[in-house]
């Protein structure tokens, strides 16, 4: 069946329920194409409101509305939404602790040849600093669908970022395993653990399938929740492994490989290697062809759960 | 002089051939501001490959950045590179031609990309200029839609409190962006007004994109003492051709076989055009 992507996903989660709850507002910033919300801000006009191009405005606006009793959520580019708002996502939405629900699209290096103006490596990092603020990375379209019916429940802040284009299931439909703040094992190994978030999740789990080739038995655990970070599931996984793998489309420094190494070598120590994006403007290219150059995919995960197991 | 309308047909032309074999690019704010972009390099600047070490020559901010393919085509033309080299790298794997202006490239000050950021940036450059009493002129170029960015502002305020005459800003007002007509997405009709409150000299450029208008009002500009100048040019975006013009859709759009003969057919009209019209 054609697959369509998270941000879809999300626009449809909320248009339901949003029918429903007149409280529910989406905001975007010249952004409701890029963002596939067009429906909503066709069919609930009087629950929509645009900005133009204003993220910090966003938040703050989104904010000013979660205080009068609404449920708003700012819908905009990861990269603007998580750093050009930083300031209004700390003190507006977290630090006030309003009701905003701030939705990144096009996460990562989604625009790809845009270049880094456009990329998010660091919102994991800058976001989960935040006291208050909780951070989710949906590996694919069935666990945003469980995610976004999670979150449409509570009355606290939220980050969730989420890529551009449709990719591949993780689960089955109609089988999805989820439990709010909770990883998700996807396989269940006994010599190396990978730990994974968002789009990553699945390279991670074909890299087992050929680790399994190999002989080499891997732990898959889906970190949707980097913040609040399942430790529990961390340590689960790591005390049964030699080795623990950690994939991220991150930069490399305060993101969840920093996270499970903080974990891991306090709790359970041992090897730890983290797969994320350079330190550096990421290479020109689509994002599949980012990934495939800095090893973030199947290959080159296997690859680096097999050497660290040496 | 060369004959500065056909150029800017002539680099509208280097930016489909860019944007057709990159199979990305953003379309239609390319073509609303070539004119501007033809007038300020090719009239107004003193600035060139030769002279870029030179403290003295004038500066250039791209602040709508994802109109780097126009930009692009005039570095080209000025020398700083090879055309035929951006149309064959743009936006390809590996390449040094991205999406948005970067200054690793030879001629490109700033890196741009988020909109909001030339102006400020210009401030500065333009506040150095006046601290070291330099003669140069800094230019930048936004959007309209841009102009939702309090950044925008706050640059607009700073600019008229120090004075900055040396500074000059350009909008490309071609009343459209990613979500449609300005007015609809973010009103700023008043625009002319909301400048002056800021204590800017404002200049309306009622077709901001005739060589002409733009360089009357460029050279104005540099005569007026004690603040900053905007220059409000009324343009068409996708301008060109009927295909894209004041289409919305063309924000960031690749043309298809059929659009794509079209589009070089007037072109190549409106080449003509300024060459014997
Ligand atoms: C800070 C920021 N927010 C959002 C974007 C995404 N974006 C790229 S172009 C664009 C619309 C720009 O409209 P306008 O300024 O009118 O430019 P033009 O019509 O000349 O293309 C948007 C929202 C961006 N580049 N930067
Ligand atoms: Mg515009």
């Amino acid at each position: 069946m054609a697959k369509i992507a998270n941000k879809q996903v999300i626009c449809d989660v909320l248009l339901e329920a949003a029918k429903k709850d007149k409280d529910i507002v989406a905001l975007c910033s010249d952004s409701r194409g890029s963002a596939s919300f067009t429906p909503f801000a066709n069919e609930l006009p009087g629950q929509f409101v645009e900005t133009g191009i204003a993220e910090q405005n966003l938040v703050s606006i989104s904010a000013g509305l979660a205080k009068c009793g609404k449920k708003p959520y700012a819908v905009s580019p990861a990269c603007f939404l998580s750093t050009r708002s930083y300031e209004q996502c700390k003190v507006d939405a977290a630090y006030s602790n309003t009701n905003v629900k701030l939705i990144g699209i096009s996460g990562g290096v989604s625009y790809g040849a845009l270049g880094m103006s456009h990329h998010s490596a660091q919102d994991i990092a800058a976001m989960a600093a935040v006291p208050n603020m909780r951070v989710y990375l949906p590996s694919d379209r069935l666990q945003t669908e469980c995610l976004m019916k999670e979150l449409i429940q509570d009355d606290k802040t939220a980050y969730i970022r989420v890529g551009r284009n449709a990719v591949d299931d993780v689960y089955e439909e109609g089988n999805v395993p989820f439990e709010m703040d909770k990883a998700t094992f996807v396989t269940e190994g006994t010599d190396v653990a990978i730990i994974a978030c968002g789009e990553m999740v699945k390279p991670a789990v074909d890299a087992a399938a050929a680790l399994k080739e190999q002989g080499i038995s891997a732990t898959v655990v889906d970190m949707y929740c980097v913040k609040p970070l399942d430790k529990e599931a961390i340590v689960k996984a790591a005390k049964g492994a030699k080795a623990v793998i950690t994939v991220e489309e991150h930069a490399p420094y305060g993101g969840l490989g920093s996270m499970v190494s903080q974990v891991v070598g306090s709790e359970c120590p041992r090897k730890v290697v983290n797969l994320a994006l350079p330190d550096a403007p990421v290479i020109t290219g689509t994002s599949k062809e980012v990934f495939n150059y800095y090893g973030l995919n199947a290959e080159g995960i296997a690859k680096a759960a097999a050497e660290a197991l040496k | 002089m060369e004959n500065l309308k056909a150029l800017a047909y002539e680099l509208r032309e280097n930016v489909i051939d860019m944007i057709v074999e990159g199979k990305a690019g953003h379309i239609g704010g390319d073509m609303s501001v070539m004119e501007i972009l033809t007038e300020i390099y090719f009239d107004q600047m003193n600035i060139s490959p030769e002279n870029m070490d030179d403290p003295d020559r004038d500066k250039f901010i791209m602040s709508k950045g994802h109109s780097v393919e126009a930009y692009y085509a005039v570095l080209a033309k000025k020398g700083f590179f090879d055309i035929k080299d951006v149309i064959a790298e743009f936006s390809k794997f590996g390449s040094q031609f991205i999406g948005h202006p970067n200054n690793k490239l030879p001629g490109i000050e700033m890196n741009s990309g988020s909109l909001g950021h030339g102006l400020p940036v210009s401030v500065g450059m333009a506040l150095a200029g006046k601290m070291d009493e330099k003669d140069y002129r800094v230019y930048t170029v936004m959007g309209d839609g841009e102009l939702a960015e309090g950044t925008v502002w706050e640059g607009a305020m700073a600019a008229s409190h120090y004075k900055l005459d040396n500074l000059c800003a350009v909008v490309d007002r071609n009343r459209l962006q990613i979500s449609g007509n300005t007015e609809d997405v973010m009103a700023h009709d008043d625009l002319h007004e909301r400048f002056r409150s800021f204590g800017w000299n404002v200049i309306d450029v009622a077709d901001g994109n005739d060589i002409d208008q733009l360089k009357a009002a460029l050279d104005s500009a540099k005569e007026t003492k004690g603040k900053p100048t905007v220059l409000i040019a009324n343009t068409v975006k996708g301008k060109g051709s009927s295909v894209m013009e004041n289409k919305a859709n063309w924000h960031h759009k690749v043309p298809n076989a059929e659009e794509l003969e079209q589009i070089r057919k007037d072109l190549a009209a409106g080449k003509e055009a300024a060459l014997h019209g």
